[in-house]
């Protein structure tokens, strides 16, 4: 475990120093206030962080954690119920499939409209983007475990609530771990676009007003700020599913 | 111990099996073998209650099959060891659903892995075993439950021959310690006769012939040439089969 947790770092760290070095080039060769250097852009953040990012990163946290939130409520049991009944699956996954490849995007005016101008639209966009991985990604878990399993895990005597226990829930885990590792990136990038609108707080709202700013420099540690969010919610993502699903990674 | 009347079963419009009949006595041994697709796997669901049958009965100590029996353990080719659970919890798993005390559990999981001489690779999941242990795991986890009727199906033939030969003569050691009905699909000829006190051929849906096997119990048959003219008449009928097809 221990060494597993030194490659995971020492990949980490090489990833952020391969990314400075490229940004500085840029910087470099640019030689505009467009791309500020690595270094100005590390010292604003550290300036901005306690009082100013941090407030925004958490509004946006919020959002992110209650429409993820939202989506495993609503589709786990949906995508296990299909998964598991023929019927329910020929009747709602043609649905699925039109209503998944939709830009949700374009529904966001309507929301607004619909549920106001609050975090509830917002919260909605992201749900109605991210849903769907999650739902597809648990049916289709249900649907690879082999019959035998199904018949030996009976034939012990598991039944009712635990063949849910025992089978599916850990059939279907690794499933939903890496369908949330999408939704997680899928909805960053959602809030950004949505915070653009009727919020003062979120760190998409945050980048964006830099931008009109001409704040290149507040701008960059926005995106800063954003970029070490998506990794931190990452690498726990990644850290739970080492607890939770250890036979997933043996060597 | 199981009696089968006039049953028949289809999937959609394929007939998997017509009209077997076929009496195993209690506490004997039973080996099924026939060409692929023959309804071998279907006959054995059957009486593991895994599917329904609609058409003729089936009895285990005289009760009718309705779903699965609490006392049957089966034993499957692969994929029957729970991944995500180790040695351990998979052999405990049957206990547990049963609701018995933790310290029981846990004397009786370490008796049987100790037994099956699978004890170090308790801690183990199943994709870090070579096929002959997770075989043995398999066999520790259903007889924990103490059955009185095995079902096997095709168990040794994801095994290397060495390996088979290992688990043939851990199953028949297992029965002659503590005999319990065994029923199990083959299609080994040399495990039908190894292990099989009474031998079923199968052809295309039905039962062709029922061998007795009077050498059935003896470890050391391997090397006697009676168990070489059962395999030849074993043989001989299932080859019967195939030059009836080709006509
Ligand atoms: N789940 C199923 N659905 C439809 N047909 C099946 C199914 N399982 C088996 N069959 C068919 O039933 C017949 C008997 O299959 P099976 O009992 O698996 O044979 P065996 O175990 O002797 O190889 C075969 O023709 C097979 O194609
Ligand atoms: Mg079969």
């Amino acid at each position: 475990m221990k060494t597993i947790e030194k490659i995971i770092k020492t990949k980490t760290l090489y990833g952020i120093i391969t990314i400075l070095i490229i940004w500085h080039v840029f910087h470099i060769t640019v030689e505009s206030n467009v791309i500020p250097s690595p270094y100005e852009t590390v010292r604003r953040f550290i300036v901005l962080f306690p009082n100013t990012l941090s407030m925004h990163l958490l509004a946006s946290l919020g959002r992110i954690m209650l429409a993820i939130g939202i989506s495993i409520i609503l589709g786990v049991p949906l995508g296990l119920w299909i998964g598991m009944n023929k019927k329910a699956d020929s009747i709602i996954s043609p649905v699925i499939y039109i209503l998944y490849p939709l830009p949700k995007i374009a529904f966001l005016p309507i929301f607004m409209i619909l549920l106001g101008i609050g975090n509830t639209a917002k919260v909605t966009l992201i749900v109605t983007i991210i849903i769907f991985q999650i739902l597809i990604g648990v049916r289709d878990g249900v649907k690879e475990i082999p019959r035998e399993l199904y018949y030996s895990a009976v034939s012990l005597g598991v039944s009712g609530a635990g063949i849910y226990r025992h089978l599916i829930m850990p059939a279907v885990l690794p499933r939903l771990f890496s369908a949330l590792r999408l939704s997680l990136g899928i909805s960053i990038s959602t809030l950004f676009f949505a915070e653009n609108f009727a919020t003062t707080y979120g760190i998409g709202y945050y980048i964006m007003n830099a931008w009109t700013m001409v704040d290149y420099l507040d701008m960059f540690a926005g995106i800063l700020s954003l970029s070490l969010l998506g990794l931190l919610l990452l690498r726990s993502l990644d850290m739970a599913e080492r607890k939770i699903c250890p036979w997933m990674f043996l060597k | 111990m199981i009696q089968i009347k006039d049953l028949s079963y289809s999937y959609d419009s394929d007939i998997a099996l017509r009209n077997i009949n076929l009496h195993i006595e209690k506490n004997t041994t039973c080996a099924i073998i026939g060409p692929s697709g023959c309804g071998k796997t279907t006959l054995l669901y059957l009486l593991a209650g895994f599917i329904d049958y609609t058409e003729g009965e089936i009895y285990i100590k005289n009760e009718k099959v309705k779903g699965s029996r609490k006392e049957t353990g089966i034993i499957l080719q692969d994929y029957s060891l729970l991944p995500w659970k180790t040695v351990w919890h998979n052999v405990a798993l049957g206990l547990k659903i049963r609701g018995i005390s933790k310290d029981k559990i846990e004397k009786e999981v370490d008796d049987i892995l100790h037994e099956l001489d699978i004890h170090e690779l308790k801690t183990k999941y199943p994709a870090q075993l070579s096929g002959g242990q997770k075989q043995r795991v398999t066999i520790a986890r259903t007889l924990i439950i103490k059955p009185d009727l095995l079902l096997l199906d095709e168990f040794t033939s994801a095994l290397d021959a060495m390996t088979k030969e290992n688990i043939q003569n851990l199953i028949l050691n297992i029965y002659s310690k503590k005999p319990v009905t065994i029923v199990f699909v083959t299609h080994s000829i040399e495990e039908a006769v190894f292990l099989g006190q009474k031998i079923v051929i199968m052809e295309k849906a039905k039962i062709k012939k029922i061998i007795d096997n009077p050498y059935f119990g003896d470890v050391e048959i391997r090397s006697k040439i009676d168990y070489y003219n059962i395999c030849l008449e074993v043989r001989r009928w299932l080859r019967e089969g195939k030059t009836y097809e080709n006509n």
